[in-house]
């Protein structure tokens, strides 16, 4: 990488957030030409931050920014567009209402004779573009259409295709299945190859060493130091990003495990005899006891989320039996769940579940005081003691619990909507992805809590794409495989190899 | 799930919506047809656009603003103040070509004020509007309290000239449009090339579907919101201008209202006050609803106000298919697969 020419650089660059909030301090940044540097950090470190205040859409309070050579100021993401900064921001940033080809393309739609938009030419080129990264969709459908994969996909597409000297990607992997991560990996390095610089924000520390050349860390808004991605080792990294010893930590979540097996099999907190949903899961047979951690594994799509759907009411039971505690239910409504003790943490918390404009702790009161219903209001008081508690637990970064949720870096929030099912104190918690977009400390963390709640007798039905985690957790895990259960393993027989064989279809196929 | 499905499937709020309001329009006629006579003529069609050009250029700029999820209720106002401004600056002895060009700028520059006021300043649309309208209808009684008549012959020709149209020698074959409805064919179709076919029209739907995304997709999201401010407060100056050919005056308390019949006409055309959705043709098909509407109950020998009642009974019902359509749409969403 020596002989590579600077492209950009970034130094002593501060910004607040009113008194509270030192959101960066005097951080430097550097990024070569043909190059995939990674930037990395906690949740609340500053990574969206800096990529804000670099593409106009925060204002910096200090720090001087260079692109080629010169010094620019872009206020605005149309400015930066135009000196050559191309960006995905975490937040999904496209617009619903509009046609797939139209969010590629708008604001440099190929024109006609006439000097009006050319939809034609211009759906062909979507086409295109998106087939180059293994989509092949009706680029005339509305965006909303498709699912946030598909759409982070497209964000990535539009930005890729900008003709840009620096691409920017802000956790774009977080909600895409591995076959989609390995297009864009692809597209990555073509685009690298011919000279584009790419900045990459991730928590998933397998794809920083697969696709980056260095790395930037970032904690608590300081720099923390930039490192050749070949000449850093895994656990020094992660102790560099969180500013503690990893191993330590990771061992505990590991002990409390340990500590935890055998737990009491009664009869199962929920039992699911061969429950269909139309369309989305057959014949599922599982049982939930209280004190267990049962993990569901498979690919996107394979019906993991779908199950809990059904368990919470979202979509009707349609074929089979639902019993809580012995007893059949027809849930109409999640409310009849959440009335049951049962609680559900989406996938999509992107769009679902963040009230923008109220308070943490407001956001974290919001189900329980679903649950007890509007008339016995939790007062104030209550709420505060709450709120503390789940932001010292799950270390959620924020001056104080009044802080507007939208104001929280993106992995925060997800702790909020964490905290906010937590909240409800259920007996029966399905979490679907609980630590996508949070960092690997407090990833560790989060499994803590959750073996601990268990082991304290809570029933947990724990969903995720990350297999290490999975095993880490449960004591069961069910594979789903085709909206049918293909398999299951427990215990000893956890292993990688084991559910990725059953995924897979090597069990029964 | 295969290409041709996923088009069928594609069945989108404003054209169910627009296709609905369009049947309904056919129904309306035909019933009017049937139940009285004389009804079924060119003539009834064609006074459809005479009657209600004002109307229909009104309700085209209030869409611009309705997609981008806002909304501007000071455009009554802007009727008929600029109806009061031309009657007295023509009874002062201006030039009509002068004094339709000055209505024209002051729409301009009303709609960039409460356009830059309600970007620059996040204030809402509905109390920056409110306060326009209320400045409006202020200064229209300032300059007179009295209806002032248009004597000038430029204003007079194009009150009465008019252009016949025929099919044939039978009398239901055979009818006429006044000029000014050629203003309202130009302003439509320049309205749809805008929207359609120019960035900042597809700019003005981004903006209604997501202000964020928009902003950080890189579009310039002031210039598009002050764009449709101005927009519609231009076409309410030049549909008071087209007002004062029907009328030949211009009087202060003209119109008292009409902003809500601008917004019924896009809403039952199709237009989603939530934003991001909505189209000028199905404006103008809804104030054809309206003006048929209007027709009818004229037939009956009712009172007016029948009129109102019946929009309002249709404006309900067109929210709640709306809210069908849109709930319905929401279970289809993210379900579509890449093949
Ligand atoms: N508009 C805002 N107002 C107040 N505080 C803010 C605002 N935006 C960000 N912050 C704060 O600045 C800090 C840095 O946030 P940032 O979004 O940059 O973190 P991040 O490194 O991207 O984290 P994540 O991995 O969770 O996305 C956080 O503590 C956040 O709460
Ligand atoms: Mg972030």
């Amino acid at each position: 990488m020596s002989n590579q020419e600077k492209l950009l650089t970034m130094t002593g660059i501060s910004k607040s957030f009113g008194k509270a909030v030192k959101a960066l301090d005097n951080v430097q940044f550097e990024l070569n030409a043909g190059e995939i540097h990674a930037l990395l950090g906690e949740n609340g470190a500053g990574k969206s931050t800096l990529i804000k205040v670099l593409t106009g859409v925060e204002e910096r309070d200090k720090g001087e920014i260079t692109l080629d050579g010169k010094t620019i100021h872009p206020r605005s993401t149309d400015e930066a567009q135009k000196v050559g900064i191309s960006t995905v921001y975490q937040e999904v940033n496209l617009c619903p209402n509009l046609s797939v080809a139209e969010n590629i393309y708008i604001g440099r739609a190929p024109k006609t004779k006439f000097g009006g938009m050319d939809w034609k030419k211009m759906n062909a080129d979507a086409s295109k573009l998106l087939s180059g990264f293994g989509l092949n969709l009706n680029v005339q459908a509305n965006l909303d259409n498709y699912s946030v994969a598909i759409q982070q996909m497209i964000a990535i597409a539009r930005a890729s295709d900008i003709k840009a000297k620096v691409l920017i990607l802000d956790e774009p992997t977080s909600s895409l299945s591995q076959a989609e991560v390995n297009k864009l990996f692809e597209v990555m390095k073509k685009l690298k190859a011919e000279g584009m610089g790419i900045i990459f924000v991730t928590h998933f520390l397998d794809q920083v060493y697969e696709v980056t050349d260095r790395i930037t860390v970032l904690r608590n808004g300081a720099y923390v130091g930039t490192y050749n991605t070949s000449d850093l080792p895994r656990m020094e990294l992660v102790s560099k990003m969180i500013g503690k010893d990893y191993a330590a930590l990771n061992k505990s979540v590991l002990d409390s495990k340990a500590e935890k097996k055998g737990s009491d099999k009664g009869e199962p907190f929920v039992k699911l005899d061969n429950v269909s949903h139309q369309g989305t899961i057959n014949n599922i047979d599982m049982d939930i006891h209280k004190g267990e951690v049962l993990g569901l594994s498979g690919l996107l799509g394979s019906g993991r989320s779908e199950t809990a759907r059904v368990i919470f009411g979202l979509d009707s039971v349609s074929e089979g039996e639902l019993k809580i505690k012995g007893e059949k239910v027809n849930f109409k409504h999640p409310i009849d769940a959440i009335r049951k003790d049962i609680a559900f943490c989406p996938e999509d918390r992107k769009t679902d579940g963040i009230i923008g404009d109220l308070s943490i702790r407001d956001n974290i009161v919001l189900a329980l005081q679903t649950k007890k219903g509007l008339f016995k209001k939790i007062s104030k008081k209550e709420a505060q003691i709450l709120a503390d508690k789940y932001i010292e637990q799950l270390e959620i970064k924020t001056p104080n619990a009044d802080q507007l949720i939208k104001n929280l870096s993106g992995g925060n929030q997800q702790k909020v909507i964490l905290a906010r099912w937590l909240a409800t104190n259920p007996e029966l918690l399905m979490l679907d992805e609980p630590t996508r977009g949070i960092d690997v400390g407090t990833k560790a963390e989060i499994q803590k809590i959750v073996i601990d709640l268990a082991s304290e007798g809570m029933a947990v039905l724990f969903i995720s794409s990350e297999l290490d985690e999975e095993i880490r957790c449960c004591q069961k895990i069910i594979v789903l495989r085709d909206m049918q259960q293909a398999g299951e393993v427990s215990d000893e027989e956890i292993s990688q190899s084991a559910v990725m064989e059953i995924m897979a279809g090597g069990d029964n196929a | 799930m295969t290409r041709g499905e996923n088009k069928k499937k594609k069945f989108h709020i404003n054209n169910v919506s627009l296709l609905i309001t369009i049947v309904l329009f056919v129904a309306m006629f035909i019933f009017g047809s049937i139940r009285y006579d004389h009804f079924f003529s060119i003539s009834t069609f064609l006074n459809l656009f005479n009657d209600n050009a004002y109307l229909m250029i009104a309700g085209i700029g209030e869409t611009f603003v309705l997609i981008t999820g806002g909304i501007d209720i000071s455009i009554s106002s802007t009727v008929a103040f600029t109806g009061v401004f031309m009657a007295h600056c023509l009874e002062k002895g201006m030039p009509a070509f002068v004094v339709i060009c000055l209505a024209l700028l002051i729409g301009i520059t009303v709609g960039a004020v409460q356009g830059s006021l309600i970007h620059y300043f996040k204030l809402q649309p509905f109390i920056v509007t409110l306060a326009g309208q209320f400045l409006m209808r202020g200064l229209c009684v300032v300059i007179s309290e009295a209806s002032i008549p248009i004597n000038d012959s430029f204003f007079k020709g194009m009150a009465l000239g008019r252009i016949p149209i025929s099919f044939g020698e039978a009398k239901p074959l055979n009818g006429k449009i006044y000029y000014y409805v050629l203003i309202v064919m130009v302003v439509l179709l320049v309205s749809i090339f805008v929207l359609k076919k120019l960035a900042f029209g597809r700019a003005i739907y981004a903006v209604g579907g997501n202000e964020q995304s928009a902003a950080l997709m890189g579009l310039n999201v002031a210039r598009t919101k002050i764009g449709v401010y101005i927009i519609s407060s231009f076409c309410a100056a030049l549909a008071g201008i087209v007002f004062s050919f029907y009328t030949l005056a211009g009087y202060g308390l003209q119109n008292m209202g009409m902003e809500l019949d601008a917004i019924s006409s896009a809403v039952i055309g199709g237009t989603l006050l939530t934003g991001g959705v909505g189209s000028v043709f199905g404006t103008m098909v809804g104030a054809m609803i309206q003006g048929i509407i209007q027709t009818i109950v004229t037939y009956e020998n009712l009172n007016t106000w029948w009129t109102k009642v019946t929009i309002a009974g249709l404006l309900c019902l067109f929210i709640v298919i709306q809210r069908v359509i849109a709930v319905r749409a929401d279970a289809m969403k993210g379900k579509a697969t890449a093949e």
